[in-house]
């Protein structure tokens, strides 16, 4: 991503073609990402069918009131990166560097969240591998649930974070005027980044927290 | 053909420092050093080949112990797999020929690129490492939960490395697609893109949209591994099956990674030994996208005796058999394009009608065992042995050393010896035939595979496959030598030694730093050998 300005790397005619090179990446980097959480999506499906029981257990060990505020929180993010988006694209600056450090803390508390979820966790002694004390018929097949949990919530907490730096960099880059309403390519394909991770956390929030609860 | 002195250097002559190399955005540099890399890991996958038939040249196992025989061919299959047949192809060839076949300066992503092959670099020495340390002894498929629960040796090294190739791959099949989507030069419609460049589109879907499947999976590995949780293990609620399916969602369309450059490769080499426009060239694109496509809904084949449902068995019987469909479309294309044609034999039109032969035998075994009744009894012996080495050393490798040698003028220069590159293929193909046609015959009677001792009665199959295996290995050593010589000695060939058509053969050899003088444009679709 080095041309600042309308420039563009030597290997392309044009700056147009940059971009359309630059966003058509992205996309197909997103389309990786999915198969990435395909695989966890998948396994969860599987395993959800052959322990409905235990599924339904497990759902209810995740704290409702957190996963509902880490939703909104995330839901914010991506409004306030469409935002910063939008602002550039109408020639603004200062407005957007703000609203990328807003996104950026927004996803900062997402992962503060979890970690408190996580904490809580760990009291219980529900993480497989690290303090799992369940026991019960139950247990074994529990004991997955939250094997899925967590490698998803990781995974996808690991997205978070990349993702907060992009952002972070993003507002820098915006500080310094890196960006203009015609050249933003960098911070576009940021923010498509970081619609991924608010997509997915979609996905993951209601077959974790909601399905089977009650 | 003399455009000699005022034309930009090279791209072999644009730096000599190895920092030069090391740090090159350049994709023809970088398709060196994955060549130069991925020769390095086919010999080493070879030795271990040459261990393995080694050992079966006598029913006993007298030379290694069962153990270090499951490391070998351990060691030999994901060696083979990932860091030669994958790679093979898209990443020396293709990254040499893809910006070059649409008239682009580079790949959309240069820098990506040269990440992708220290991605490649650093996956090779974690296999290294794994073999120094002992090796690893689960055969390439990992299959839990010996993987996970039961295996001694160093899984872990293993599958961090296959892990990180993964990357290298997806990140190869991203540039490939973008760059094919977006840097085409003007008049290259994508109906007169070359059938290589639609090969490299086809490989670089299942790349990018396969592999995260078997990333993902072998972190999963890992974790069970670490952390003694168990997502695939059946005493704590986990399940094995589910590993084989997610393991075969990637491997199998990992088969036509290796099979779908090589038919790309093929249909260049015949149209230029023919001389002639391709049969039916949207039919050919056509059955491209559809293998890529049906590809990844076939992989329950290899999981006919697992105790997956026989319904499920069923349904990827069928779906295996429609996917030989396209592969025949292209054979008969093939045969279409030479029927009545003035074909010249030179080494690359040798190898290119090896290929189509050896997939032919490859691909109608393959409906073999595609049929649920047969491969009962077939499975996990020699017969599944041989029916895939044919696709992919019959094949792949096949098509791969003949791109080497088509496009070898084009790469460095100069011109290698066409009696010794004859001699090299045509002894290529008697060896192969005599290593895996043997084995075919020690399938079909029983003789399972895996094991390091056999009864007495398969001892004359196995010691014909042992001798074959030599010649085989004694073919691929030609060429090392023939090439090398060929760079100091070879005579210069030219822009277009073989008066081929195609973007690739306008510009000098080998093509300056930013391929060509000025952006080519295009008015006729490929292959106009007609066209006077």
């Amino acid at each position: 991503m080095s041309p600042t300005t309308t420039r563009h790397a030597e290997q392309f005619d044009d700056a147009a073609q940059q971009r359309e090179a630059a966003t058509f990446g992205m996309w197909t980097f997103l389309a990786t990402e999915i198969l990435f959480f395909g695989v966890l999506f998948a396994a969860y499906t599987v395993f959800r069918t052959l322990w409905p029981d235990a599924f339904a257990s497990g759902s209810r060990h995740t704290d409702l009131l957190l996963g509902s505020l880490e939703t909104a929180v995330l839901l914010t993010s991506s409004f306030t990166v469409a935002l910063a988006v939008r602002d550039i694209q109408l020639g603004g600056r200062a407005m957007a560097m703000w609203l990328l450090v807003a996104t950026a803390i927004l996803g900062v508390a997402f992962l503060a969240i979890h970690g408190v979820e996580y904490y809580a966790d760990y009291k219980a002694a529900v993480i497989p591998g690290i303090r799992y004390e369940e026991v019960g018929s139950l247990a074994p097949a529990k004991q997955l649930f939250f094997v899925l949990y967590y490698v998803t919530t990781l995974f996808h907490g690991l997205h978070v974070t990349i993702g907060v730096l992009l952002l972070a960099l993003m507002a820098r880059r915006v500080r310094r005027g890196d960006f203009s309403a015609d050249e933003y390519t960098p911070l576009e394909i940021s923010a498509l980044y970081w619609h991924l991770v608010d997509i997915v956390w979609v996905f993951v929030f209601p077959l974790y927290y909601l399905v089977g609860r009650s | 053909m003399t455009r000699a002195e005022h034309t930009p250097p090279s791209y072999l002559t644009d730096g000599n420092t190895l920092r030069s190399w090391l740090l090159t955005h350049d994709h023809k540099r970088i398709a060196i050093l994955y060549a130069v890399s991925i020769t390095f890991f086919f010999f080493l996958g070879g030795i271990a080949a040459a261990l393995i038939r080694l050992e079966l040249a006598t029913p006993a196992g007298d030379l290694m112990s069962a153990e270090t025989y499951n490391k070998t061919f351990t060691f030999h299959g994901v060696v083979m797999v990932w860091f030669f047949l994958i790679p093979s192809i898209p990443n020396t060839l293709g990254n040499f020929l893809l910006p070059l076949m649409i008239g682009a300066r580079d790949v959309a992503f240069p820098r990506l690129n040269l990440f992708s092959w220290y991605l490649y670099v650093t996956a090779g020495l974690f296999t290294i490492a794994c073999l120094l340390l002992g090796g690893v002894d689960t055969g390439w498929t990992f299959y839990t939960p010996f993987s996970t629960m039961f295996s001694n040796s160093h899984v872990m090294l293993t599958v961090v490395g296959v892990f990180i190739v993964g990357f290298s791959s997806i990140l190869t099949g991203l540039n490939f697609i973008v760059t094919i989507h977006t840097m085409r030069t003007r008049g290259m419609t994508w109906f007169r893109l070359p059938l290589f460049v639609w090969s490299m589109y086809g490989v670089s879907l299942v790349m990018v949209l396969a592999t995260p499947v078997l990333a993902m999976t072998l972190a999963l590995i890992a974790a069970e591994r670490l952390f003694g949780v168990g997502i695939f293990d059946p005493a704590l609620g986990g399940d094995p099956l589910l590993f084989q399916h997610f393991f075969w969602f990637y491997s199998h369309p990992a088969v036509y990674i290796m099979v779908l450059p090589s038919m790309g490769v093929v249909s260049e080499l015949i149209t230029a030994g023919v001389r002639r426009r391709i049969f039916g060239y949207r039919f050919m694109v056509y059955s491209i996208i559809g293998i890529a496509v049906v590809g990844f809904l076939v992989w329950g084949h290899h999981m006919f005796v697992s105790g997956q449902s026989m319904y499920a068995g069923i349904v990827f019987s069928i779906l295996s058999f429609i996917v030989a469909v396209p592969s025949a479309i292209k054979v008969f294309n093939w045969t279409a394009t030479l029927y009545k044609g003035d074909i010249a034999f030179g080494a690359p039109m040798i190898y290119a009608l090896g290929f189509v032969g050896l997939f032919m035998v490859g691909g109608l075994t393959g409906l073999f065992l595609a049929a649920v009744a047969l491969d009962v009894n077939l499975t996990d012996t020699y017969f599944v042995v041989a029916h895939f080495h044919y696709i992919m050393v019959g094949g792949a490798v096949m098509a791969y050393l003949g791109g080497i040698h088509f496009w070898w003028p084009k790469i460095t220069g100069r011109l290698y010896s066409e009696a010794w590159a004859r001699f090299a293929a045509i002894l290529m193909f008697l060896g192969f035939n005599l290593t895996f046609f043997p084995q075919f015959l020690a399938g079909a009677e029983g003789m399972p595979r895996r094991y390091h001792e056999y009864p007495a009665q398969f001892a004359l199959l196995n010691v014909l496959s042992s001798a074959g295996a030599a010649l085989l290995a004694a073919a691929y050593l030609l060429p090392i030598g023939y090439f090398l010589w060929s760079l100091r000695y070879g005579a210069v060939a030219g822009p277009d030694p073989w008066g081929a058509k195609g973007l690739e053969w306008e510009t000098a050899s080998p093509p300056p730093t930013h391929n060509f003088d000025r952006p080519p444009i295009v008015n006729d679709g490929p292959y106009a050998y007609d066209d006077p």
